[in-house]
């Protein structure tokens, strides 16, 4: 008891010590002074919040075990897992003829996260190496595409193998001088690409447009058909002058969400058919032990850029799809928290758990939607969250099954 | 062709100031069994790690069947067949027994990344004939029951014996053993004894170990090197070593 006592007091000062300038303390101009206005009610209500919280935390989580629980997921089994990969398969693609406008847009970006999530998933889930500047090859990505199209007139679907390319040379490149490295290492290093990344991309402006970005991007054509309003070109046809209907923007959306839906789709079979060849087990030996692998003839470093390539390689899919969908491409839309983002899909999914993270992406970019009138909140939220998450779920939503060869013995 | 499968000559091997190892020489021939003993610190190990790619010797020669090897990354002398287990067992404790085999045979396995997405049938093919092998080995080491366990949840002496098992899947020309008998019951001993003397005598294949286990040790090795303090004391057959008094000295002290 008095052990809890201590800790509660504890937590309580430095509470105290950590609110205080952030919500304690108040600048305010009064003509031509900056006065300093205490809260120091704020402060010791927030200090007795956790000083009450840390007290009954013993009583809350008894034994180590939780008291309070959330409902466990039933073990899935691979073939219910693929049941309910269908299910979801078939929801997707008959969502976009109910739903409003906004839900298909928004239902896109989704996407675009599950393509992420699970192309990080690749290198942090199955290979283990923990990559911050993930965010640095879905910029390769995007402005691949962007520069394509600005500077020789490339369409989306020229620029898409392309970006997808170059996003896999950069995590190929990038992976050679670090992939020595470890754990936290290995963390700092690509957190450090990913943000140089983005400040080329800011400071290039020649190149790049700077800030500004590029804009103007094209949408996907239907197999060299625009869906446009007016055809570009003189005598071009459009989508809906060769099917005879009216123009409505509506279709553009649609059209991207299914291309969007494709993308995920492909995304997730390779994946899966990854974890299952040889390669796939190669990464997760060299997670659970380099040295072994070493001893076995594999050779750690064609492992992991292997997996850090491939990964990459999705993250330029990703990428490119986000430029068209935006029709813009700035550095503002590749910082740190984007990684952060889809790190937190894989970790809340489950680390190498490829349903857990497509649940995981609908959730990461569909709560805030529906949560809008909170949207002041949605750091806090998030945060608290996580934290909730890695005290009773450390293993995510959904922990991943391994696909255990069965050998019948 | 000399009858030499492992050459090492003038093996040192330091860190910072002191020496590990010094001006170690020994010839493991084919079908060969030969051991190092000696004290705990007397540098067995650290020879090991130099010949297996682990650390890079400061001086010396290793030449594996007249391909000289020093300083090459581990992976690439593994690859020369020559396979090592570990003092403290390195298995893949979350993957299952019989897929820590399946990962040892990833050189073996010439499978395109097309061909694996596609399920092509020579991909099904050749993962059929690797899960194949696996089976074979599981139950040559008896852990054919085991086989869908994590690695990590298998007995100790199991999973020695898995251990040996990845190794051997990689079909090896020189196996070394570190310690293989650390931890095992006296029946055990005697079941790890046979299996070294039927690897070779099946599969050909040549027998480096570290033991402290006397009685095995005597038992099983064609020729055995004692060292002390980084030294090579002797290299001779066991019945000549058991009565060397160097060797009596070294592990009893002076007197």
């Amino acid at each position: 008891m008095s052990q809890n006592l201590k800790n509660a007091a504890i937590a309580a000062l430095l509470t105290a010590v950590l609110v205080t300038p952030i919500i304690g303390l108040q600048l305010q101009r009064q003509n031509f002074e900056l006065t300093l206005i205490p809260h120091w009610d704020k402060v010791v209500l927030a200090s007795a919040a956790v000083f009450l919280i840390q007290l009954l935390h013993p009583y809350l989580f008894r034994n180590g075990r939780t008291a309070i629980r959330l409902p466990a997921w039933p073990q899935l089994q691979p073939r219910q897992q693929r049941i309910g990969m269908l299910v979801l398969l078939a929801i997707g693609f008959a969502w976009p003829f109910f739903g409003s406008r906004g839900a298909v847009d928004l239902a896109t970006l989704a996407l675009i996260y599950v393509v992420l999530g699970l192309g990080l998933n690749i290198v942090v889930g199955f290979a283990g190496l923990l990559d911050l500047g993930y965010v640095g090859f879905y910029a390769i990505g995007g402005y691949t595409y962007a520069l394509l199209y600005n500077y020789f007139g490339f369409g989306f679907w020229e620029s898409l193998p392309v970006a997808a390319a170059m996003a896999a040379l950069a995590g190929f490149l990038l992976g050679f001088p670090v992939l020595r490295l470890r754990g936290d290492y290995l963390a700092i290093v690509t957190l450090g690409f990913g943000e140089i990344i983005r400040l080329m991309l800011n400071n290039m402006t020649e190149l790049t447009g700077g800030p500004d970005g590029i804009s103007g991007i094209p949408k996907p054509t239907v197999f060299g058909i625009e869906m446009t309003r007016r055809a570009s070109t003189e005598g071009g046809t459009t989508f809906h002058e060769l099917l005879g209907l009216s123009y409505q923007s509506q279709h553009m959306v649609i059209y991207m969400y299914l291309l969007a839906l494709i993308l995920a789709v492909f995304t997730w079979f390779v994946s899966n058919r990854l974890i299952r060849m040889p390669i796939g087990r190669a990464w997760e030996a060299l997670r659970e032990d380099e040295i072994a692998c070493r001893s076995l003839g594999l050779n750690p470093t064609a492992v992991k850029l292997s997996a850090f390539t491939l990964g990459a390689t999705f993250a330029g899919l990703a990428g490119s799809f986000f430029a068209a969908r935006q029709g813009l491409v700035n550095p503002e839309s590749f910082t740190f928290i984007e990684s952060a983002l889809i790190l937190a899909v894989v970790v809340l999914g489950g680390m190498g758990s490829q349903l857990g993270v497509v649940l995981a992406a609908i959730l990461i970019t569909v709560l805030p939607e529906i949560a809008r009138g909170l949207a002041e909140y949605r750091m806090l939220i998030f945060g608290l969250v996580m934290v909730l998450m890695m005290i009773w779920r450390p293993q995510g939503l959904l922990p991943a099954t391994r696909p255990q060869v069965e050998l019948p013995t | 062709m000399s009858s030499a499968l492992l050459e090492v000559t003038g093996l040192r091997m330091g860190f910072g100031g002191l020496v590990a190892v010094d001006n170690v020489e020994f010839t493991v021939k084919r079908d060969e069994i030969f051991a190092i003993i000696g004290p705990n610190g007397a540098g067995k190990t650290t020879v090991f790690n130099c010949v297996s790619g682990f650390y890079k010797p400061l001086a010396g020669e290793i030449v594996l069947d007249g391909e000289r090897i020093t300083g090459k990354p581990s992976h690439q002398v593994a690859r020369r067949g020559l396979v090592r287990t570990f003092q403290n067992i390195r298995l893949f404790k979350q993957l299952t027994a019989v897929e820590n085999l399946l990962v040892a045979q990833h050189r073996q396995l010439k499978t395109g990344l097309v061909s694996g997405l596609l399920k092509t049938p020579g991909f099904r093919r050749s993962e059929q004939e690797a899960l194949q092998r696996a089976a074979f080995w599981l139950d040559r080491v008896g852990l054919r029951a085991f086989a869908n366990r994590p690695a990590g949840t298998l007995a100790y002496g199991h999973q020695r014996r898995l251990e040996i098992a990845r190794c051997m899947i990689t079909e090896p020309r020189l196996l070394l053993l570190d310690e293989p008998a650390a931890g095992l019951n006296p029946q055990e001993k005697r079941e790890l004894q046979l299996l070294i003397d039927e690897l070779r005598r099946d599969h050909g294949v040549a027998v480096l170990l570290i033991e402290h286990d006397m009685g095995l040790v005597m038992g099983v090795s064609d020729r055995i090197l004692v060292m002390d303090h980084g030294k090579q004391i002797t290299t001779d057959i066991p019945e000549r070593v058991r009565a060397d008094e160097r060797v009596i000295k070294a592990y009893l002290g002076e007197s």
